[in-house]
């Protein structure tokens, strides 16, 4: 069955800090979804229906927040559906939310993700010691860093690949007023920086931040009273499990397997020529030659060399992240949709100073878990014709 | 014996929550001795205040001080009272509609029975002598005569968080598969079991074999040694931290194994520590083994020649 045409007509997000002491969780939700429906013209009283991801509740020690949050989102009356798949959720409950347009069962979805990591502390939540297990984990890094490593080995990348990444996505956080950090880096300075988790370095380390995102979804008769709507062209999420045997953690089947059926779903055979701007889930430096592989952007061993060629900067062949990425700002639970309502920004020509001259498809990627959870969207300026 | 072994976990944390404007001047008030409502764009006063109007959607800006006496609407009796309630003797929980409010407030009661205690009952404020702004500031009570005034508060600043110690205790239950891993290591032995399907070696054996939803069955004892894959040098201290660090978590393929155990590498240099060296467990002494991957201290270097990249790649 066809799906009915979508779009991204209101996109909201909050200045991203690494403690927002002057707003709730419900308030920070609230900045967001504020601006993202005065981004569409519309106020809360005129949605449909109301979609919340956010990572493990864990980090905010608050059991299932969709709860308590459901009256100040404004769902008191309406469908209410929470999204949960770790880090990937903010992309994976964009895809929810357009989903419930895409289906013909609503015609206007706000969705919101968020998370408020100064609450707790997310390396003590993500290493809760398991009994008999030996208690070597040390947080994403931890979990992350044996893989950089692997990737290093399998392509034969040099060592600095992923410091030009950091100083690159930092950098353009410059012209994102909304992210979280905001200092001009070099090369020189992410190598100089301590080891955290060798070979992961800090400044190669996304932030822990405090900030929610939100988007307002809505059917093709809706999207006529926008000037610019984002149009989704391809929504994708696949899953594998973490530890199989043999598994390839550098390159996962699943994230293979995603872009692939995301490309084959946007028409798009040519995924380097065609996409104008990239949001990727990067929230250790060497992800992005990593991604870069396994989105088909490059051969298998040959995502860095487009990285060292300065092919993913602003100006390249394949921008990644112009905003500033994951590196720049991680409210975990938002962060997925971030990549998603950028490459909607970037589409609408909505970026301000870090617009992508002229992009017409973008796309937005989000991953979670031990790299087992993948959720992917192409936007394009132009209605798709399949 | 039970099939499988178990062990206590507990996960607990004193989380630091922001509260905004609008809780922030409730909690605000409950500090200063004062019980402080918000009136709602239908005219209505409720306390405590939303963050957001339900009607409206914008946060209340009109706030209403309120006496604190108010009417008992609903309640319910709380016979065993647990860690962290109000009262650690019996006592009632009761909503609450304070005069001059439209809403109830969930708050307890201080009676000795479950007699003293129905609907309609007039009930005051009983402050607490040190006020922090938290909802524990206050308990009620019968109204019965002169209330004592809240004490002076104890300070000026508004209230804009509170900690919210959470502690959470679980029995945790190790599946058949990997108890029979666990008791193994009690005994010096490495028990891995094979996928009947795949034919895959899972070290340790699973109740699902990931790729084929089967429990792993044919056990087969894995030898000690075996080739570290990749690995990252922990730096970074962190919060609930067991080994102190710097130190050296890798993957170690055991020879026999089709997937790599997480472990420690000590007993040589750091630096020195690389792709396809070969390593052996150290364990612990005997007399302080129990059914615990930890038998086994770390592993270090056997001496061998590396292995060959082409033996483990396909583990990455």
């Amino acid at each position: 069955m066809a799906k009915k045409p979508a779009a991204v007509i209101g996109v909201g997000q909050t200045h991203h800090r690494a403690k927002r002491e002057d707003v709730s969780m419900a308030g920070l939700c609230r900045e967001a979804m504020d601006r993202a429906l005065a981004d569409a013209g519309m106020t809360l009283d005129e949605i449909d229906a109301i979609v919340v991801g956010k990572a493990p509740d864990l980090f905010e020690g608050v059991m299932m927040p969709e709860l308590y949050l459901a009256e100040a989102l404004g769902a008191a009356g309406k469908p209410l559906l929470r999204v949960h798949t770790a880090g990937s959720v903010g992309g994976s409950t964009a895809i929810v939310a357009s989903s419930l347009v895409q289906s013909g069962v609503h015609k206007k979805v706000l969705t919101v993700a968020f998370e408020k990591q100064s609450e707790s502390n997310a390396m003590w939540a993500l290493s809760v010691p398991v009994p008999f297990v030996m208690p070597v984990h040390a947080g994403a890094g931890g979990y992350f860093a044996p893989h950089v490593r692997s990737y290093i080995r399998r392509s034969g990348a040099p060592t600095h690949i992923g410091a030009i990444v950091a100083a690159k996505d930092r950098t353009n956080a410059l012209k994102n007023p909304y992210a979280h950090l905001r200092e001009e880096r070099t090369v020189d300075m992410v190598l100089a920086s301590q080891m955290l988790w060798d070979p992961i370095r800090y400044e190669e380390t996304c932030p822990s931040s405090d900030g929610a995102c939100a988007l307002v979804i809505v059917d093709e008769d809706v999207a006529k009273s926008s000037p610019n709507p984002a149009w989704i062209h391809g929504t994708v999420m696949r899953s594998e499990p973490t530890t199989a045997a043999e598994r390839d953690q550098v390159n996962p089947q699943a994230g293979r397997d995603a872009a692939a059926a995301l490309w084959k779903q946007a028409g798009i055979t040519s995924p380097i020529d065609e996409i104008d701007a990239a949001e990727v889930y990067v929230p250790f430096s060497w992800f992005e030659p990593m991604w870069l592989e396994n989105l088909g952007f490059a051969a298998e061993g040959e995502g860095w060399k487009l990285t060292e060629a300065g092919e993913t900067a602003m100006t390249g062949r394949i921008p990644f992240n112009a905003s500033g990425g994951v590196l720049s700002s991680n409210p975990i639970g938002a962060s997925g949709m971030l990549r998603f309502a950028e490459a909607a920004l970037q589409v609408r020509g909505a970026a301000g100073e870090h617009q992508v001259d002229g992009a017409r498809k973008a796309l937005g990627h989000a991953y979670g878990g031990g790299s087992q959870f993948f959720a992917m969207w192409v936007v394009g300026a132009e209605k798709p014709t399949n | 014996m039970s099939r499988t072994l178990s062990a206590p976990v507990t996960v607990a944390f004193d989380y630091t929550r922001s509260v905004g404007p609008v809780l922030g001047r409730f909690l605000t008030g409950l500090r200063d001795g004062r019980l402080v409502g918000a009136r709602l764009a239908d005219g209505r006063v409720a306390c405590p205040p939303p963050e957001f109007d339900p009607v409206s959607h914008q946060a209340p800006t009109e706030f209403v001080d309120l006496a604190g006496t108010g009417t008992v609407t609903s309640w319910t009796w709380v016979s065993e009272p647990v860690a962290g309630q109000p009262f650690d003797r019996p006592f009632a929980f009761a909503l609450i509609t304070l005069d001059g409010a439209d809403t109830p407030l969930l708050h307890a009661v201080d009676v000795s029975s479950a007699d003293e205690i129905s609907t309609g009952m007039r009930v005051r404020p009983r402050w607490g002598a040190e006020r922090a702004g938290v909802i524990t500031d206050l308990v009620f009570e019968p109204d019965s005569g002169t209330a004592a005034p809240a004490s002076a508060p104890t300070g000026t600043d508004d209230v804009t968080g509170i900690i919210t110690p959470i502690s959470l205790d679980y029995t945790y239950a190790a599946s058949p598969e990997e108890s029979a891993f666990y008791r193994g290591l009690a005994e010096g032995r490495i028990l891995g079991q094979r996928c009947p399907k795949c034919q895959k070696v899972y070290v340790p054996p699973r109740p699902a074999c990931p790729t084929d939803g089967v429990p792993t069955s044919e056990e087969v004892e894995l030898s000690d040694t075996g080739t570290v894959t990749t690995f990252c040098i922990v730096n970074v201290p962190f919060l609930g931290q067991r080994i102190a660090p710097p130190y050296v978590s890798a993957y170690i393929l055991l020879d026999g194994a089709d997937i790599a155990l997480q472990h420690l590498i000590l007993d040589i240099p750091v630096e020195e520590i690389r792709m396809g060296l070969r390593v052996k467990a150290v364990w612990k002494p005997r007399e302080e083994w129990g059914t615990t991957i930890e038998n086994i201290s770390h592993f270090a270097p056997t001496g061998e020649p590396d292995a060959d990249y082409d033996t483990y790649k396909h583990h990455l």
